[in-house]
């Protein structure tokens, strides 16, 4: 193929003649995704105030092993080496965070906002060099859809977690009663944002329908096409509110089970 | 009526500068009217590519104030007409003269991809039926008027100049209205994945964002192309499914 020979390249990082505010999204991307990775891993590094009552923050969310009552099976597992703190979310938050890290949305997004590749549409970037997603390490990314399989289970697992939530002990008589707190709604509600973006995932849509170039001889197939492909047009609303809610999620089991808020319950 | 001033790039592939033009604006002149106007009255010289005038022949791309428009879908009234705006050639695309580019390489790459091969006849009068449900999700990609802006904000070819190893985002919305074309029966998947470098695309979606048709070129045609290369090369569950089911 020629090479098509240019005449008006860019040089220098940033250099544009665009007008508009163009670094703000990438700036918001960057506050946003900073501030969610730094709380995600000082919150994981606790390892204490993770639940409280029916609830269970969904960093924590399932606690293979733990000291609390929602642990799957039992306390800190003694193959745990002792060199290496210790925390339930150790377990499990590489599965959603993998999901995350390789969904074609963030991709873009901390492409952009993280390693000015580019900095914004039309705006020069630092760099001469590209490998893109066509060789190591970012070819890795193509390992997304065994992420969507986890962050699937993990999707039913915290629903369960919604339904463990409407279940309180009472402390004297140690009966077990059905009700709703906040907390309830607000683990109800991770759910259905989490819910909204795993199944408006691009690999999804692939998998249940973009695979076939005939769907129409599939009718089940051609809905759950169109119903993955309605969330997926919503797809970054869906990643930053349910990314914001996990982490507000948690801030509320934690906040509650260290006594500084007070659960409120509706019934 | 308003007096702005036009930035115009002036100049061909050995030299260039920006000149600075005034002219009147008045209500419902789009950008295209103004450099026409620029051409008739000041610059008889300017070269600048149009043909249609209305958003659908993809002639006069070019960057408006940094950014990929068509000249003649850019109204003045969206633009700050307060400062100089500038109005420059796309700079994927060697330069010619003045406003105008040099696509020819754009023809090229799409002679390279293997064309529609449609299967057998199925119907009793030796022709095909498709369900419009079937042909809905190709569409979309069928609106293209290859203006090559998607082309131009490609950071993989405005920054890196990779023309010999990816084909940009035009042709991979062309691959994908053949790909997922229900009586296509051609497999191109090896060359999206080599030749066509697909894996060059970070997903920036840049592309979609100057698209004048609003083809949602990345999810609609880019991701979905990404997935069916991750099935036939990296994904070895899809292999082995592969083996009982084949690609329909």
């Amino acid at each position: 193929m020629a090479q098509a020979e240019l005449t008006l390249k860019q040089h220098g990082f940033g250099q544009t003649r665009r007008r508009d505010l163009w670094w703000l999204q990438p700036l918001a991307v960057f506050a946003g995704l900073s501030t969610f990775v730094i709380y995600t891993t000082w919150a994981a590094f606790q390892g204490e105030y993770y639940a409280f009552g029916p609830y269970l923050s969904p960093l924590y969310s399932p606690e293979l092993f733990g000291e609390s009552s929602h642990s799957w099976f039992g306390a800190k597992p003694s193959w745990w080496p002792a060199v290496l703190p210790w925390s339930p979310a150790f377990l499990i938050l590489w599965a959603p965070g993998g999901f995350r890290l390789t969904c074609y949305y963030y991709r873009g997004a901390y492409y952009k906002a993280f390693w000015a590749d580019p900095p914004s549409c039309a705006v020069a970037e630092p760099r001469h060099r590209y490998l893109g997603e066509n060789s190591f390490p970012l070819i890795l990314q193509n390992i997304h859809r065994y992420f969507l399989y986890l962050a699937l289970l993990f999707v039913v697992v915290l629903a369960y977690d919604v339904w463990n939530a409407l279940w309180f002990t009472d402390a004297a008589t140690g009966a077990t009663s059905f009700g709703i707190g906040i907390g309830t709604l607000v683990l109800a509600a991770n759910v259905v944002f989490l819910g909204g973006y795993t199944l408006g995932c691009h690999s999804l849509r692939h998998l249940v329908g973009g695979i076939r170039d005939r769907l129409s001889a599939s009718p089940a197939r051609l809905k759950a096409y169109n119903c993955v492909g309605c969330l997926n047009r919503r797809h970054m609303l869906w990643a930053w509110m349910s990314l914001c809610w996990v982490g507000f999620s948690d801030v509320y089991v934690r906040l509650c089970a260290m006594g500084i808020w007070t659960d409120l319950r509706i019934l | 009526m308003v007096m702005a001033t036009f930035k115009l790039w002036r100049g061909d592939r050995d030299a260039g500068r920006f000149e600075d033009y005034q002219t009147d604006i008045t209500e419902g002149m789009v950008v295209l009217d103004a450099v026409h106007q620029i051409q008739a009255e000041q610059a008889q010289d300017l070269a600048v590519r149009w043909n249609c005038k209305a958003g659908k022949c993809g002639s006069c791309s070019a960057e408006v104030n940094g950014s990929p428009k068509l000249m003649c879908m850019t109204r003045c009234s969206d633009i700050p007409l307060d400062k100089p705006v500038s109005i420059e050639p796309m700079k994927a695309f060697p330069l010619i003269k003045d406003l105008v580019t040099d696509v020819s390489w754009n023809f090229q790459v799409k002679k390279r991809i293997k064309p529609f091969k449609p299967r057998q006849p199925d119907a009793d009068d030796g022709t095909w039926r498709m369900a419009q449900a079937d042909i809905d999700r190709v569409q979309e990609f069928r609106k293209c008027i290859e203006c090559f802006l998607c082309q131009d904000v490609c950071h993989v070819l405005r920054e890196h100049q990779m023309h010999d190893a990816f084909i940009g985002p035009r042709f991979f919305v062309y691959g994908a209205s053949l790909e997922m074309h229900p009586l296509d029966i051609e497999n191109r998947l090896g060359d999206l994945k080599d030749s066509d470098g697909i894996g060059y695309c970070n997903i920036t979606k840049c592309c979609t964002k100057v698209c004048p048709e609003d083809i949602t070129i990345t999810d609609n045609a880019i991701i979905p192309l990404k997935e069916r290369v991750v099935d036939e090369f990296y994904d070895p569950l899809q292999k082995l499914f592969r083996i009982f089911r084949p690609r329909g």
